[in-house]
């Protein structure tokens, strides 16, 4: 069967497999449609919450990202598990103890103000919004390519499916949902990584592939990458930094801090039977990430090898890299490469004329190498491949059967499907629950609620697509923006909520907007205001990166940092927590009498 | 809190201390800042510090959760505050 139809007919009978258990399963009162009932057993929830969690930035770009920069992307593979360990560790079982259904409900009852609530609803708003501006940049890149038509094209298309899926299932519908594309999205990540091991190293575990040798030989897959890579002006695989080890460094805290006060992962620990379970559920949670995670590395680094093997096949061979039968002559290049010339995220352009592509560092520090490119009659690298496109097209770079690559885009969708709509719910039960019927329309009926919800899912997409048309970057990169707010805003007040007893509401608001404010700032300054391409202002912050080298995606620790300092001093200098929030505060800490379900704020 | 609730929260917070500080030695001590010092070493063919980074610390979380979630099972029922 050609590949177009097998595409079609894979992504379409997934898509009808989840869009029938969302029917089945169709939401009926409103606390069933945000929060699917409290008896979702640990090990079903971990998978639920894996694909949630595993969204268009950890199964489309993150390991697209990796292959470029080497060993500084282990920052996304660390940042993105070590934070279930803090939320398993630090907040999971005390929220659970708690027993309220979001976090802006934590925060008002613990903080006894709704304005602080209404500035946690803040915060979770503007992070949830560019959590999927990231999301909408996958889920062009997934149709686009799986519709063959233009990424702007495919933006417009995802958006509308998005949108109709999430208004359309619920909560429940998507519990279960969840578990049916873990399945599919694990499948698709891991098969062909298993095919491409295989080929490579002739070890079929990715995981240990990737320690292996290359077939054949007695060099080890690394060390030769290592060599194809600054062979062609790039810096060495294994020991590449993001910037500066410091940036690498609190890159790796955001991230992690980041996904302990992420909303719409909290929510699912609301919801189990037991305080020790919310233990063990971020437990299976991260069993289920780590199989993805582990095989990422496996993918990066394989899809760099034979993406260079592919367009200058003399590295593969060993012979003169600058003779010009070294490059691929454009008129041999492989059917993958022109499909993907079609979405725009794939450019060739022939700068010397010679018919043959040049891909190589043209920016290379290393002058004695730039001067045999030039001698070469190099005159630039000539192909542009984004790097939200790596790991749908690893398939096809590796010459895999077409079903493995029809696969992959059913994962990609999937992937990109389940977190926006995981997200959407929670910005629709942000600004309907915790923020119109509990401070600005208390008599609001349930359904002006639902539909309050939904009007604000429509207008966090249009904003996302709107945004994902000019993203601020590549969908980790935007996703890690996410990441910052939440690190610098949620994070800190869940933390001084449960470990310091004396908090009090003027510290936490403070806090919250501190953090917010000082992020945005720096994050804005390199985007643009409110991510609007050519509104930014360096200048005024002295320059890029201008803070110690720490990149905009890594400031949410700083963010953080501020929260804790600017709470801490407030809480200091106005008046002391009641008394009755003290011990509210002291019985969260011990698992005894923990309501046998949570209770929904109806 | 009375002295038994005092005592929990104090084993809590030992607890929670060392497994924080597993958690940060493996992810931000051998995966980046002692990275480049462990690179000499290797594992198969993978040179440790970069293993660390994106293959061992991730196994070391997964481990560190469960093991978590067995002691502070434990200490739940030594001071008796765990539920029926």
């Amino acid at each position: 069967m050609e590949l177009q139809t097998l595409t079609y007919l894979v992504v379409g009978l997934t898509f009808a497999l989840y869009i029938g258990i969302a029917v089945w399963a169709r939401a009926g009162t409103t606390s069933e449609f945000y929060v699917a009932g409290g008896n979702v057993p640990p090990v079903v929830n971990g998978m639920a919450t894996a694909a949630d969690w595993m969204s268009a930035a950890s199964f489309i770009s993150m390991a697209g990202l990796i292959s470029n920069m080497g060993y500084g992307g282990g920052l996304f593979l660390m940042g993105w598990t070590g934070g279930y360990v803090l939320m398993a560790c630090l907040l999971a079982p005390y929220l659970r103890k708690f027993g309220k259904f979001t976090v802006a409900s934590f925060v008002q009852e613990r903080f006894y103000s709704k304005t602080a609530s209404a500035v946690s609803v803040l915060c979770l708003l503007t992070m949830s919004t560019t959590y999927i501006i990231g999301q909408m940049t996958g889920v062009g890149v997934t149709f686009s390519r799986f519709l063959g038509v233009s990424n702007d094209m495919g933006i417009y298309i995802g958006m509308a499916i998005v949108f109709s899926y999430a208004v359309f299932g619920g909560m429940k519908g998507i519990t279960y949902t969840q578990v049916a594309q873990y399945c599919v999205l694990i499948l698709a990540y891991t098969v062909p990584a298993i095919f491409i091991a295989f080929q490579l190293t002739g070890n079929p575990i990715p995981q240990l592939g990737l320690g292996s040798d290359i077939i054949g030989t007695n060099v080890s897959l690394l060390t030769k990458l290592n060599q194809v890579v600054t062979d062609l002006g790039f810096g060495e695989y294994t020991t590449a930094l993001p910037g500066s080890r410091l940036n690498m460094f609190v890159y790796t805290i955001s991230l992690m801090v980041g996904t302990a006060g992420l909303p719409h992962v909290i929510i699912r620990f609301f919801t189990v039977p037991t305080v020790a379970s919310a233990r063990s559920s971020a437990g299976w949670a991260l069993v289920f990430i780590a199989i993805l995670y582990t095989t990422a590395p496996a993918v990066a680094a394989m899809a760099r090898y034979n993406l260079h093997a592919t367009m200058t096949p003399a590295v593969k061979t060993g012979s003169d890299i600058f003779a010009p039968e070294g490059s691929l002559a454009y008129a041999d290049k492989p059917a993958w490469v022109g499909r993907w010339e079609k979405t725009g995220l794939l450019k060739f352009k022939d700068l010397n004329g010679d018919g043959r592509i040049q891909y190589y560092n043209d920016k290379s520090k290393n002058p004695a190498f730039l001067d045999k490119a030039a001698a070469a009659g190099w005159k630039g690298n000539e192909l542009t491949v984004n790097a939200d496109i790596i790991v749908l097209a690893n398939p096809e770079i590796a010459l895999l059967p077409n079903w493995v690559i029809a696969l992959v885009a059913a994962g990609g969708v999937a992937a990109a499907l389940s977190t926006a709509a995981g997200l959407l719910l929670a910005i629709s039960a942000a600004f309907s629950h915790d923020l119109m019927k509990n401070i600005f329309l208390p008599d609001l009926s349930e359904k002006g609620e639902l539909l309050s919800g939904k009007i604000a899912m429509v207008f966090a997409i249009i904003v996302a697509g709107y945004l994902g048309l000019n993203p601020p970057g590549f969908a980790a990169g935007t996703v890690a923006l996410a990441f910052g707010i939440a690190a610098s805003t949620i994070f800190p007040v869940l933390m001084m909520g449960i470990f310091n007893k004396k908090m009090n509401k003027e510290g936490a608001i403070a806090g919250m907007l501190a953090g917010l404010f000082i992020t945005l700032f720096y994050v804005f300054a390199h985007k643009g205001l409110f991510f609007i391409k050519g509104t930014g202002y360096l200048n005024l912050i002295g320059g890029a990166n201008s803070f110690f080298g720490i990149t905009p995606e890594a400031f949410g620790t700083i963010g953080a940092l501020t929260n804790f300092l600017v709470a801490y001093i407030v809480s200091k200098m106005t008046p002391e927590c009641p008394e009755h929030i003290q011990h509210l505060v002291e019985d969260v800490r011990t698992p005894r009498g923990a309501a046998k379900s949570v209770e929904g704020a109806h | 809190m009375d002295k038994s609730g005092q005592a929990y929260w104090q084993a809590v917070l030992k607890l929670l201390a060392g497994v924080l500080a597993v958690w940060f030695l493996v992810s931000y001590g051998c995966g980046i800042l002692f990275a480049p010092a462990l690179n000499n070493i290797h594992l198969g063919g993978y040179p440790l510090g970069f293993w660390f980074a994106h293959q061992g610390s991730m196994y070391a979380f997964v481990a560190i959760i469960f093991v978590f979630a067995k002691l502070m099972g434990n200490l739940d029922k030594k001071f008796d505050v765990h539920e029926e």
